[in-house]
């Protein structure tokens, strides 16, 4: 295990006593799931009985859920290079906004996060904009080619926590080795894209009957099982680890299964949205439902929620892609993939897993902070004791309202849940201490 | 006896301000259609040349993708409605200049448009664009998705050479993957209660076409001797390039109609072909100019089929009132 690297921090104009009171405490780390209160000093989760007669905040927990810090683990946020589809700053309040209080950001920017220095930028603007915390990603190959590794060192010491080409897969097998046996001296997750890039050209969605019916190309789960075993072999083969990012196939999440019990360190995500729609949402031609990888079909929905289930999938993506709205008015092969997912994230889970009751709430927590926090080196040991920072997500399980994306942070409006009955909001983010985010009123 | 009602009177059911492919369409409506060119076809062959059915109404061809056929088609027919119509071709268009394919079409229906015919490369797009104008849209061709005017004349034909389509045998042969006729054809066909063939290398077969209420069949000598019917669907050169057949010459050798198939096909059988047609690959010019050839009747019938389609949408149009017309968009 890598030592804890420190924090990136965040500007805390205002550190001062926060008591949360009458909260459920739920702490996947060390099991806790029980009733109780929390009092934050400095920034820092304190004991209890140092607690003073009358805090500066009080918040009343009753019937909310409190959490450690939710993180995802790869979000676009479009900066630099791409400033109409999202900035930082609004990627970031979008982030808290969902209930994140740290996100890893892709390097598919222009230019690509492959120096020191563009790593370092991206840390410098999460700093002025002052919301969540932001980690880079660095790029694994130049320009994201798929063909020379970029600078991983240099990366890492620009604060860089992993590596990852985004979507672009890394196509030539020999490549791909280097990057893990390489980045394996780091004790660095490459975070891949699987998909056989010839088999999904021109392709548009899942390749099945409702492609063909609509003459839209097809996109078939054969692309990715290519793919997820390429990469479990490879892992295999250097001991390096690799985390397969959006993982949508039956077949992904069995091979999947099969190498983390003979101790292969492959570790996937799921997205919210491969788990609630299904191909025929494409029957509209609406491009919001065009996403990479794309919408599959019952049968793979609830394989994915098995492997949610037994651990085999460990992490939760919003898969946040913002598209500035001019890119969405074309015709649906032009239309940029993605959905602006950071701000719906939670009460689609709540949907697709916590209601039908596939995951308990400390399950699906587990998901979004210890899962992805394992991905980077940057689980603590104690998250809810005194000493850790006080990083929280606060939870209202039982809210109902319409989604609205012109109340969203992010500058993408890019998605198909738009006035979709929601269960479940996030109720308060508090970053460092500090309360960055509440659902009736920013401080 | 020709049906030399008047065509005001609508033979059917009617109530759509957009047609954008079969699939959606019953077996009622597209008897409608099919009933309407008939009248057109009667009233044309008695003399009759022009009509007024679309005057003082104004029609635009927006062709964001080339045809001259089709194009050519639904101008004519337009003109024979009495309509006033523009055409827009992609590369007169201000599609060079970035604008978006939707803002084109606003733009031309601000100058006072009632239908548009579209055709485009990108499946959906006709779908899209309903979404956002007023006026009617004719999908003209849309990708890979559906042709119904095509999919309605090779129909048309089919029922003027025989008593009904009922129990007939029609085989839709070559390149299924990526026709729109073969999707329109398809669902107009069997809903009309024939069975259809689909005939073509697997390479050429989209992914589920079982589902689509049809038989597939991977070597035309397999079921040649059953069919009625036999639509011959352009081959595209460029299918060989991305390896989904070795050579146009062994293509030709697997499917093209030939003498030698006529001969083992029922003698009446009916030889439809798209076009433009392929001489001496889907078809040896001895079968496209041969008497089983309903080739140019195709051609013929789609002026009435396309004439049904415009004054049938336009009768919608002006028929809706504007909270009916908000709904069907």
């Amino acid at each position: 295990m890598s030592p804890t690297p420190s924090l990136p921090s965040t500007l805390n104009p205002q550190l001062s006593t926060i008591l949360i009171r009458g909260g459920r405490l739920i702490d996947p780390l060390t099991g806790t799931d029980s009733f109780g209160d929390l009092f934050l000093r400095n920034g820092l989760i304190t004991p209890l009985s140092e607690a003073p007669r009358s805090c500066d905040r009080v918040i009343d927990a009753t019937g909310l859920i409190v959490c450690p810090r939710f993180i995802d683990c790869r979000v676009g946020l479009g900066e630099p290079g791409f400033e109409e589809d999202e900035t930082i700053a609004t990627g970031t309040a979008a982030a808290l906004a969902g209930g994140f209080t740290l996100v890893a950001s892709l390097p598919d920017t222009d230019p690509v996060v492959e120096t020191r220095a563009a790593a370092e930028f991206v840390r410098q603007q999460a700093e002025r904009a002052g919301n969540c915390r932001v980690v880079p990603l660095g790029a694994v190959t130049k320009a994201r080619e798929g063909k020379e590794l970029a600078e991983m060192g240099g990366l890492i010491e620009g604060g860089a926590v992993a590596f990852t080409d985004g979507k672009q897969p890394i196509a030539n097998a020999e490549v791909m080795r280097r990057a893990l046996e390489y980045a394996s001296m780091w004790q660095k997750v490459i975070m891949h894209f699987p998909q056989v890039p010839e088999l999904v050209q021109g392709g548009v969605m899942h390749e099945g009957y409702y492609s063909s019916v609509l003459g839209l190309r097809g996109m078939p789960t054969a692309a990715e099982e290519i793919m997820v075993r390429r990469d479990i072999a490879l892992a295999e083969l250097t001991g390096g680890r690799i985390h397969l990012m959006a993982v949508t196939s039956r077949h992904s999440v069995e091979e999947i299964r099969e190498a983390r019990k003979r101790g292969v360190r492959v570790t996937a995500d799921v997205t919210p949205h491969h788990l609630l729609l299904t191909d025929q949402q494409m029957e509209s031609y609406d491009a919001r439902y065009k996403v990479d990888p794309p919408l599959r079909t019952q049968l793979h929905i609830a394989a994915l929620i098995e492997g949610l289930q037994d651990g085999t999938i460990e992490t939760i993506s919003a898969d946040h892609t913002p598209v500035a709205s001019e890119k969405q008015a074309r015709e649906i092969d032009l239309v940029p993939f993605g959905i602006s997912g950071l701000e719906t994230l939670l009460p689609l889970c709540v949907e697709a897993l916590i209601a039908p009751g596939h995951l308990t709430w400390p399950q699906l927590i587990a998901k979004l902070t210890t899962g992805p926090a394992r991905l980077f080196g940057l689980e603590s040991t104690k998250t809810l004791a005194p000493g850790t920072v006080a990083d929280l997500t606060l939870i209202d399980p039982a809210a109902t309202y319409r989604i609205d994306t012109t109340r969203f942070k992010s500058l993408g409006q890019n998605t198909p849940f738009h006035d979709r009955a929601a269960t479940g909001r996030v109720h308060s983010t508090i970053v460092g201490g500090v309360i960055k985010y509440t659902s009736t009123r920013v401080e | 006896m020709p049906d030399l009602t008047p065509i005001s009177a609508s033979p059917g059911p009617w109530t759509r301000k957009h047609l954008l492919g079969l699939q959606d369409l019953s077996a009622e409506e597209l008897t409608t259609i099919l009933d309407t060119a008939g009248r057109y076809k009667a009233h044309w062959n008695a003399g009759e040349t022009k009509f007024d059915d679309l005057q003082g109404t104004a029609i635009a061809n927006l062709f964001f993708e080339p045809s001259t056929r089709t194009k050519t088609s639904f101008s004519l027919a337009a003109k024979r409605l009495s309509a006033d119509t523009v055409d827009f071709t992609a590369s007169s268009s201000s599609l060079s200049k970035g604008e978006t394919f939707i803002d084109t079409a606003l733009n031309i229906q601000a100058m006072g448009i009632h239908q548009m015919v579209v055709r485009h490369s990108s499946s959906g797009a006709p779908e899209q664009l309903a979404r956002e104008v007023d006026c009617c849209v004719i999908n003209a061709g849309d990708g890979t998705h559906e042709h119904p005017t095509q999919g309605l004349l090779d129909i048309f034909t089919i029922r003027s050479h025989r008593p009904s389509l009922k129990g007939l045998t029609v085989a839709l042969v070559g390149d299924i993957k990526h026709s729109r006729v073969a999707r329109s054809n398809i669902w107009g066909l069997t809903k009309l209660g024939a069975r259809v063939i689909v005939c073509g290398p697997p390479t050429l077969m989209p992914v589920g076409i079982e589902e689509f209420g049809v038989e597939v069949a991977h070597r035309l000598d397999d079921v040649l001797e059953q069919c009625d019917c036999i639509n011959l669907l352009r081959v595209q050169f460029e299918r060989q390039r991305g390896a989904y057949f070795p050579s146009v010459r062994e293509y030709a050798h697997l499917y093209g109609m030939n003498g030698a198939r006529m001969k083992r096909a029922k003698s009446d059988v009916l030889i439809l072909a798209p076009g433009p047609i392929n001489r001496g690959v889907e078809i040896t010019p001895d079968v496209a100019d041969g008497q089983n050839s309903v080739i140019l009747d195709q051609v013929t019938n789609g002026l009435f089929i396309r004439m049904a389609c415009l004054s049938l949408l336009n009768s919608a149009r002006s028929t809706q009132s504007p909270t009916q017309q908000e709904k069907s968009r």
